[in-house]
């Protein structure tokens, strides 16, 4: 069966996207992500360390260009200004590469969207060419006026960033797909595979996520249980649910019993 | 000349982007240059020259989600 997520154009067979953060190493990171099957991985832009020996490893030599969609974020922006450049710093670092994660957040404690800047620089960056992923909060009227500026993908939160809560508010999910014609993919907060299953039971077109497979005991399988719980809840999906009933019904034939 | 690198001060022997990426030892990886703000893109890096002063920022991709 095909089933491919569209995503600015560009298809993929696999609906989970994936973070390369707080893994052990390079190799753990590799491994794990490989696993997942995800084809779209997550990259965040920082300062080379100077002085550093010259062979210290290179993410991007393990999680290779070729190979994969690189999506660089904005993660640590506060505000559009930051996110902006450092957009424009991966856009050169990836030679043109021009797919972003936008995020601009508001607090430390609650890494919670920042939606003014996010909205200022979301205009910014679709002007400049980029195409632009959208970490958003979970309210629909701001995931609508987000696609209608141009953005590519609609990424609402499912709890906080690295909260490991779920789907918090799967109401406010379903509104934003309601009303959505480009890829709502839920990012952050799913925090074992059950979280991912639900979001993709509900209709979401893909999920996000890091620190679920990063910081489970072993991250390599629980790529495995992600991949295969994506698989699970699209498909029960597209299958579609039986109607929910408030009593029993009987799978057995009530006639014919031997009295 | 001196420049401030990556938020240190850096003497840097040569006169470009190029100079100071060997200095660094940071030939051949995959970086992204800035000067004083303004992006200097890698095909510039060779002719690219800096003054005493130029606040440059060198980044690279690390694990993020």
């Amino acid at each position: 069966m095909s089933d491919l997520l569209t995503i600015a154009g560009k298809t993929y067979s696999s609906r989970l996207l994936i973070g390369t953060g707080k893994y052990k190493d390079f190799d753990e990171t590799r491994d794990a992500i490989e696993t997942s099957g995800a084809e779209i991985v997550t990259v965040a832009i920082r300062r080379t360390n100077i002085g550093q020996n010259a062979d210290e490893p290179n993410l991007l030599d393990y999680i290779t260009p070729d190979k994969y969609t690189i999506l660089p974020n904005t993660a640590g922006c506060y505000t559009a200004e930051e996110a902006v450049r450092c957009c424009k710093l991966a856009r050169e670092l990836l030679d043109g590469h021009d797919l972003v994660k936008l995020e601009v957040l508001g607090d430390q404690k609650t890494l919670y969207p920042n939606i003014i800047h996010t909205v200022q620089a979301a205009k910014e960056l679709i002007d400049d060419g980029f195409k632009v992923m959208v970490y958003t909060n979970d309210d629909p009227i701001v995931a609508k006026e987000l696609e209608d500026m141009g953005c590519v993908a609609v990424m609402p939160l499912g709890s906080l960033i690295g909260s490991g809560l779920g789907i918090l508010n799967p109401h406010n999910i379903r509104l934003i797909m309601e009303e959505a014609n480009i890829p709502i993919i839920v990012d952050a907060g799913v925090g074992t595979a059950s979280d991912a299953a639900i979001a993709m039971e509900m209709g979401c077109d893909g999920v996000l996520l890091n620190s679920a497979v990063a910081h489970a005991r072993k991250p390599v399988l629980m790529a495995s249980a992600m991949k295969k719980a994506i698989e699970a809840g699209r498909e029960s999906f597209l299958a579609g649910r039986m109607p929910r009933k408030a009593y029993a019904s009987a799978s057995s034939p009530l006639d014919g019993l031997s009295r | 000349m001196k420049l401030t690198v990556n938020g240190d001060t850096l003497t840097l022997t040569g006169t470009t982007i190029a100079d100071l990426v060997t200095q660094l030892e940071l030939t051949g990886r995959r970086l992204a240059v800035e000067v004083n703000r303004e992006i200097i893109p890698k095909s510039q890096h060779g002719e690219f020259t800096l003054n005493e002063g130029d606040v440059v920022e060198i980044v690279h991709a690390i694990g993020g989600g």
